[in-house]
């Protein structure tokens, strides 16, 4: 089961904690769409302080349209962004 | 993860270690020490890593514009295409995007340099900078347009940031005027750069 589905609209966190995070901050607190799910991967937060058998995380693939990412981005109003997320960065809109 | 290839530093620089080149030599040394793995070991990984190379990634390419099969297995399944030819990608998954009238891939990793070195080697220099970076998701069709390709305004510009679990590498549209060139002539035209998406292959 997973908590996000195909075409589904998602939030990135905004949070800022501490650690090695792989969500960008460019990407928090914006509005994207879930593109694909990539399956389960070990959590980085977790494996970057060597916990090998850390918990496993939801991987998503989620589309944001440019000027979601920067109002003023200057190309063409249908480019995009697609970021990997993992579950626990992501809320429902 | 990002620079660990820069295991020695360069011949011939004089000067002190940095403090992370002292480092990367003492867990070098360490997991040696350790009979975590051999030095004999780690000399054939980085063997290994530094013999892939772009023209593994540009015969996939010249394939898949050739048979549709095996382009619709290339997108669906790159690990097994790319079996075909030898090439094993290990346990990494990569996932290839492809270029269409509408669409045009651009992939970038702004927290480090991941790419999908199993497939097509090492990164460029420019690949890892934070100038190109930076710019790739915030203003991608002008960062083309400086590699010498200008994306029409009516082509979506798709940046993926690699930013996880999942490598990239675009397949570019075969160029016009390429008809009738054989397999091994295409792989020819597509280089390093079609392959990230900072210009098209064409036909010289």
């Amino acid at each position: 089961m997973t908590g996000f589905s195909i075409g589904e609209q998602v939030r990135v966190r905004r949070g800022d904690p501490p650690g090695h995070i792989r969500t960008p901050y460019y990407a928090r607190g914006k509005e994207g769409t879930v593109e694909r799910i990539c399956g389960c991967f070990r959590n980085p937060e977790e494996l970057a302080y060597g916990r090998l058998d850390g918990s496993m995380e939801t991987l998503y693939r989620v589309r944001f349209n440019q000027r979601a990412l920067w109002p003023d981005y200057r190309g063409q109003s249908t480019d995009t962004v697609d970021i990997e997320i993992f579950e626990h960065w992501l809320e429902q809109v | 993860m990002s620079e660990h290839h820069d295991h020695a530093p360069p011949p011939d620089v004089d000067g002190p270690l940095t403090y992370h080149q002292k480092l990367a030599q003492a867990l070098e040394i360490l997991l040696v020490e350790k009979g975590v793995f051999s030095a004999n070991e780690m000399r054939t990984a980085i063997e290994e890593l530094d013999a892939r190379d772009p023209a593994d990634g540009a015969k996939l390419v010249a394939r898949a514009w050739m048979d549709g099969d095996f382009k619709a297995l290339l997108l669906s399944d790159t690990k097994s295409a790319a079996a075909e030819f030898g090439i094993d990608t290990g346990d990494v998954n990569i996932v290839v995007m492809e270029n269409t009238p509408a669409i045009h891939n651009l992939i970038v990793c702004t927290l480090c340099s991941c790419y999908p070195r199993t497939l097509i080697g090492l990164p460029p220099d420019w690949y890892k900078s934070q100038n190109y970076r930076r710019r790739a998701v915030r203003e991608p069709r002008a960062v083309i347009a400086e590699f010498g390709t200008v994306i029409p305004d009516d082509v979506e510009v798709r940046v993926h940031d690699s930013t996880a679990d999942l490598r990239y590498m675009v397949l570019p549209m075969r160029p016009d005027g390429s008809d009738g060139m054989d397999e091994e002539a295409l792989a020819a035209l597509v280089t390093r750069d079609c392959l990230v998406g900072v210009t098209n292959p064409t036909v010289p």
